[in-house]
């Protein structure tokens, strides 16, 4: 029977996260004064998606095809690691952050060399921009994560939060405090966010990640497009489960608070998106750099105590 | 309570590194004059039990004059020098950054080898160094007077912290002594920055380098 | 009494800059300088006639803020001197460049002063201030009171209204500042290795309960206040703004800059490093001294070499000076004996050369070393000073500089330390010809008389204290009267 409740959240986080830029999208519309997408959209999008057949440009190769599948994979690995409303899941090992941010580079790897394989200049730009704000992110990303398992110390993500308590709270708020805030800022980044990437631009010069997929059709886009929803679901959960510490004996309990937080935390991507503009591409490693320094500051303070 | 103290060092330490990042010169200004009143109300947080009156009027007057005083005469000396609102930095934000972190690494080295008294709170040694190493930084990276000014009151910053971090008691006059020297310091320094924006046009300090044994200018050809 | 020597000052200050006539200024000013004077000579008295039998002088009671001992009182005789005669060549100075409004040598250009009410009264705040260094027991308020040296003087800096001042008083205010902003460090250090004694930064208790100072933070205090007060002083690497202070300064600022203020900075450091050497660090301490001492003395000497402004070039005379003084204090025994003896030499005849100097500026309206020629027929009496001053300052034997210089190497060679006496030697007879090459060259020589150039009369007023300093200076070499030599050994023990 033990198995049965990962597995429960395991499903519940891939029928769930197509929701999340559903809300994003909805909390935008109400920034904007407009009605907005339904919040099931991406679930009707990606059935649509899927019912296509997909056109290859002839220029690909086998790369070209296996970059969505890859990336969708490597995400779907991910979430088996991650821990769902501080509870963890069935494939949590010690170490296995590490294994997280590998399964993540992969998933980016992949990505790009798809993209470079069209041969497009656009799309090389994408790839190229990925790679540039990737070399910011993941040391932030490592580095938030390397302090988190100081403060905790524990070395699984599970075990993290299973230890992250209101007591932890109180007695390192100054470290979770500044570790919560880089993971904002890394979220917003990696899933092509404002200020860092514009998903509803138009215009292809300034595209960074949409730019990348511009040749994907039928399913392989809807891998991509789900594979998005699964690394916000991703990053989203790492912060509610950041925010969240109190577990309270039930599971029920737990978990109805954990995805209220993390529709909080979709709604905080929507505010910040309605209410910042989109930095210049210039400025964007300054803020990866800055969630690199929250990190690097929350390990030292760390390592001082 | 230390706790919030603590919270307050991490506030002094991210106020460092948005001065190291920020372009504005107003915010500049601002950020100082908010890092000067943060470091005011520490005294009050970081001793046991409630705070004696003496301690409390002494913050009371720093955050005067370091939160309003201060803010006013320099955002003054800028209107009036009509200089431009950015700070025009050397080098690029994120090398100002780095070297902010690099600096903040090695006050906290620094900070675990001295053999200073036990503090109770923790980080506030790292923390002063780091800030007055970011105060170096601004004096010395960033082209405009008035930013030599703010580096100069961000290393003052610093010091003070670092006094309450050793917990040397000087007696009220000599604080007051210390306190007054710094006011006519920004005082007589927002005279000079009046002064070099009316002889030279601007507040640039690259343009005041004609006083040199180094470089054969046109003086002493 | 002290409280008196420090009000003094501070009072005619203030006043000054409510007094509306020039003539009532500068005899408010005069008349302050004599008065100043007239009271550090009863102290001195009193001084000399209460020590006790065994020669040296009551220690001042711990926990008084301002009190003097002998070495205080010995910077105190300097600078009160050295003010008497700035203020009776600032007077003829101020009534000449009333006459003769500023002309930029270089580009020619006329430019304004400042309102002479804030030169005469930053002048007189900048004594008070200075008097008060001198006085100070706590170290707390010691910092206070050379800070706002620094901040009154800046004023004084910019007294021509003219771009290359501004850099000058710029640089001055921004590095002697932050400078000094490290030896606030220092003190808070300081404060922390006597927190076991329970001290604080009284002088005092802190010698007295010095075996219990904690070291490493002692060591860290000293560092600390060595560089805040070395900026200050003048000492290489931190000496940037030195010469372009000096030089940029009017004669008297210079004078007073080089002459008073430098001694102050000197003062800190000697007090920091007497805590040292009274905890048992006398090595450590003594070892920094004497390396950036040489490292003064080697760069001065190489800056000087290719001078070509012979006001910079006097200024970087002023910081191989510190650079002796500071080997002096740091080699310790009867070496402190001569570097006192040099800081109050150095002092007087700095402070007439630069007097000079401003009259050679007057005279030839340029401060380029190659533009001066034939001084001897222009001016003959101020060419007879500028040589004479030459002579003085680096150390020919009838000079309080040559016996200072030589209790210093006769030291550094009994303490076997051939090194840096062999160092100390080459770079003292580089100084000495390079020098020599400058001060030669201007002083005879035909005079190439430019276009429209009037006959120069040379202003006695202007002219007189520096001749009385290099009399001074002079008789000190030849003959050092006893109560100066009491007060030199009083203060040598207080290091």
């Amino acid at each position: 029977m033990e198995i049965v409740k990962p597995l429960t959240q395991y499903l519940a986080a891939l029928l769930l996260a197509p929701l999340l830029p559903g809300i994003i999208n909805r909390v935008k519309a109400f920034f904007a004064g407009r009605r907005g997408q339904p919040v099931l959209q991406l679930y009707y999008d990606l059935y649509k998606l899927l019912q296509k057949a997909p056109v290859y440009s002839r220029t690909t190769t086998w790369v070209f095809r296996a970059g969505p599948v890859i990336g969708l994979a490597a995400i779907l690995t991910s979430l088996a690691v991650l821990p769902f409303a501080g509870r963890p899941s069935f494939l949590a090992f010690d170490g296995d952050f590490i294994f997280l941010l590998y399964l993540l580079g992969l998933a980016r790897f992949a990505t790009v060399l798809a993209a470079l394989d069209t041969g497009s200049a656009f799309e090389g730009m994408g790839a190229s921009r990925e790679m540039q704000f990737a070399v910011f992110a993941e040391p932030a990303f490592f580095l938030g994560l390397a302090a988190l398992a100081r403060v905790t110390g524990q070395t699984s993500l599970a075990g993290m939060f299973g230890v992250l308590t209101g007591d932890l709270w109180r007695t390192a708020a100054p470290v979770l405090a500044l570790l919560t805030a880089s993971f904002f800022i890394v979220l917003l980044a990696e899933n092509s966010r404002v200020p860092a990437d514009d998903p509803n631009t138009h215009l292809e010069l300034t595209m960074i990640h949409e730019v990348m997929v511009l040749d994907h059709s039928g399913p392989e886009l809807a891998y991509i497009l789900y594979g998005a929803a699964l690394k916000l679901w991703f990053f989203g959960a790492l912060i509610a489960c950041m925010v969240l510490p109190r577990h309270s004996g039930s599971w029920a309990g737990d978990t109805g608070l954990f995805l209220l937080a993390m529709a909080g935390v979709a709604a905080a991507v929507g505010v910040v998106e309605s209410v910042i503009a989109r930095l210049r591409l210039i400025k964007v490693p300054y803020m990866l750099i800055t969630a690199f320094a929250f990190s690097t500051l929350a390990l030292i303070f760390q390592m001082g105590r | 309570m230390h706790t919030f103290a603590e919270l307050i060092i991490v506030f002094v330490i991210l106020l460092d590194l948005a001065l190291a990042v920020t372009g504005s010169l107003s915010s500049c200004i601002r950020l100082v004059a908010v890092q000067g009143v943060v470091a005011g109300i520490l005294p009050l947080l970081a001793g046991s039990g409630t705070p004696h009156a003496r301690t409390a009027a002494f913050a009371a007057f720093i955050i005067l004059l370091k939160g309003v005083v201060f803010p006013w005469l320099l955002t003054r000396a800028r209107d009036r020098s009509g200089a431009r609102k950015d700070v025009e930095p050397l080098i690029t934000y994120p090398a100002s950054i780095m070297l902010c972190l690099g600096a903040f690494i090695a006050s906290s080295w620094l900070g675990s080898r001295l053999p200073l008294p036990e503090t109770n709170v923790a980080w506030i040694v790292p923390a002063s160094l780091a800030t007055i190493f970011t105060g170096f930084l601004l004096i010395t990276t960033r082209s405009k007077a008035i930013t030599q000014v703010l580096g100069y009151l961000v290393i003052e910053n610093g010091i003070y912290i670092f006094g309450l971090a050793l917990f040397v008691e000087q007696p009220l006059m000599v604080e007051l002594a210390i306190l007054l020297d710094v006011f006519v310091a920004v005082f007589v320094m927002g005279i000079a920055i009046f002064h070099i924006s009316r002889e030279f046009d601007h507040i640039d300090t690259a343009e005041l380098s004609e006083l040199s044994d180094w470089r054969r200018g046109e003086y002493g050809k | 009494m002290i409280k008196a020597l420090m009000l003094l000052p501070l009072a005619a200050g203030l006043l000054s800059f409510l007094v509306r006539g020039d003539l009532a200024r500068r005899s408010l000013l005069l008349w302050t300088a004599r008065g100043h004077a007239l009271l550090t000579a009863l102290l001195l008295y009193t001084f000399v006639s209460a020590r006790s039998a065994l020669g040296s002088f009551p220690p001042p009671v711990p926990g008084e803020w301002f009190a003097y001992d002998a070495l205080g009182l010995l910077f105190l005789c300097t600078t009160s001197a050295l003010f008497l005669g700035a203020a009776h060549y600032a007077v003829a100075y101020l009534a000449s460049e009333k006459r003769n409004p500023g002309e930029d040598a270089e580009d020619g250009f006329i430019f304004n002063n400042a309102p002479e009410t804030v030169f005469t009264g930053c002048l007189l705040l900048f004594l008070a201030a200075m008097t008060a260094v001198t006085a100070s027991r706590h170290l707390g308020l010691l910092w206070a009171f050379v800070e706002a040296t620094t901040l009154l003087s800046a004023p004084l800096i910019y007294f021509h209204r003219h771009k290359r001042s501004l850099e000058a008083t710029w640089k001055y205010l921004l590095i002697c500042s932050v400078g000094i902003a490290l030896a606030l460090m220092g003190n808070l250090f300081l404060g922390a290795a006597g927190l076991k004694s329970g001290a604080g930064l009284d002088l005092g208790g802190l010698l007295a309960g010095a075996d219990l100072l904690d070291k490493p933070l002692l060591k860290a205090a000293f560092l600390f206040l060595f560089v805040g007060y070395g900026t200050k002083m003048g000492l290489a690497p931190f000496h940037t703004w030195l010469p372009d202070a000096h030089s940029e300064a009017p004669a008297v600022v210079s004078a007073l800059l080089s002459g008073a203020l430098l001694n102050c900075a000197f003062l800190g450091i000697l007090r920091a490093g007497s805590v040292c050497s009274a905890a048992g660090l006398a090595d450590f301490s003594g070892g920094i001294l004497v390396l950036f001492g040489l490292f003064s003395l080697v760069t001065a000497a190489l800056f000087m070499l290719g001078q070509r402004d012979y006001k910079r070039l006097l200024a970087y005379s002023s910081i191989e000076h510190m650079g002796i003084l500071a080997i002096g204090a740091g080699l310790g025994g009867g070496a402190v004996y001569g570097a006192l003896l040099g800081a109050v030499s150095h002092s007087l005849v700095k402070a007439g050369l630069f007097f000079t100097s401003g009259v050679v500026l007057a005279a030839e309206k340029t401060k380029r070393i190659a533009d001066v020629r034939g001084l001897w027929r222009r001016a003959p009496r101020t060419a007879v000073l500028w040589l004479g001053g030459f002579f003085l300052i680096t150390g020919l034997p009838p000079s309080g500089i040559f016996l200072s210089k030589f209790v210093i190497l006769r030291e550094a060679l009994a303490g076997r330390h051939y090194l840096l006496a062999g160092v100390f030697l080459v770079f003292l007879a580089l100084l000495f010809a390079g020098m020599a090459k400058v001060f030669i060259s201007m002083t005879f020589g035909e005079h190439e008389a430019r276009p429209g150039e009037k006959a120069f009369k040379e202003p006695s007023g202007m002219l007189l204290p520096a001749a009385v300093f290099f009399a001074c200076v002079m008789f000190i070499g030849l003959f050092i009267p006893d109560w100066l030599h009491r007060l030199l050994e009083g203060a040598a023990l207080n290091i």
